[in-house]
């Protein structure tokens, strides 16, 4: 799925990151680093409704390509930078946690666990 | 066997925002170097989830990684309370983290585990009292 396709599922509005083209092989929905940590595969997405430094830095680390706040969460403009530093492209949206994962999931995107490397 | 490359980074402990920034500085280094992303990524959650331990538990420390030709080594020392049962610790979901913590994203009892899971080796020295030095080795 393209990142320009979550934008419009979720009418989300772009923070940061001008290639939308970018393919999305999976997500993960959490506000537990660690969990993301531990489960995340190549070229996903994280849906989050954590706001501090350290949700960048976990998809940094993880060398993901997206992230989407959901609740209308608004990082920093700190934030924003860092993520723009390392090539993320960063959303906000202000679909909930629950509706913003299952309007990606309906419309074909799997959970990370479902794909294989 | 030639001497490696070695790095070492303070671990700021007053500071939870600043936490990982030595392993972001990793990540950027194995990259120039050229090793293998996936080789990267192991080293870099491991060293990051040990980075966020030292700061949450033990006010900071040091880390160290040393790049030797076939392998990566990642050695963080602090001088915090020490973990008094290592195999407790080790369990997935076990966690002495405070609350607020937890609210920030981590404490969920995962960064022990992760790091063992991403690493090839790993080895925890620790003193109640003294301090805990974990050493882990990533194969290339």
């Amino acid at each position: 799925m393209k990142i320009s396709e979550i934008r419009d599922l979720l009418d989300a509005e772009v923070l940061c990151g001008d290639d939308l083209e970018r393919d999305i092989l999976s997500a993960c929905g959490s506000d537990m680093m660690s969990d993301v940590l531990a489960y995340v595969k190549n070229q996903a997405v994280l849906l989050t409704g954590l706001v501090n430094p350290q949700v960048i830095r976990t998809a940094v680390m993880m060398d993901m390509i997206c992230i989407v706040f959901v609740r209308s969460k608004q990082p920093s403009a700190q934030m924003i930078e860092f993520a723009e530093e390392n090539g993320l492209t960063v959303l906000t949206t202000s679909r909930r946690m629950y509706e913003a994962c299952g309007k990606l999931y309906a419309a074909g995107l799997k959970g990370n666990g479902e794909v294989n490397e | 066997m030639s001497e490696p490359l070695k790095f070492t980074y303070p671990v700021d402990g007053d500071n939870f925002t600043s936490a990982g920034q030595a392993s972001v500085q990793v990540k950027k280094v194995l990259r120039r170097l050229g090793l293998d992303p996936e080789t990267i990524r192991r080293v870099s959650i491991a060293m990051y989830e040990g980075e966020i331990n030292m700061v949450i538990h033990a006010g900071g420390g040091e880390a160290e990684v040393l790049i030797y030709e076939d392998n990566v080594q990642i050695i963080l020392r602090d001088k915090g309370p020490g973990i008094a049962d290592i195999e407790q610790a080790m369990q997935e979901g076990f966690s002495t983290a405070p609350d607020n913590i937890r609210s920030l994203g981590f404490g969920a009892g995962m960064g022990l585990p992760n790091m063992k899971r991403y690493t090839d080796d790993m080895r925890i020295e620790s003193e109640v009292g003294v301090g805990t030095t974990i050493t882990m080795r990533v194969d290339l």
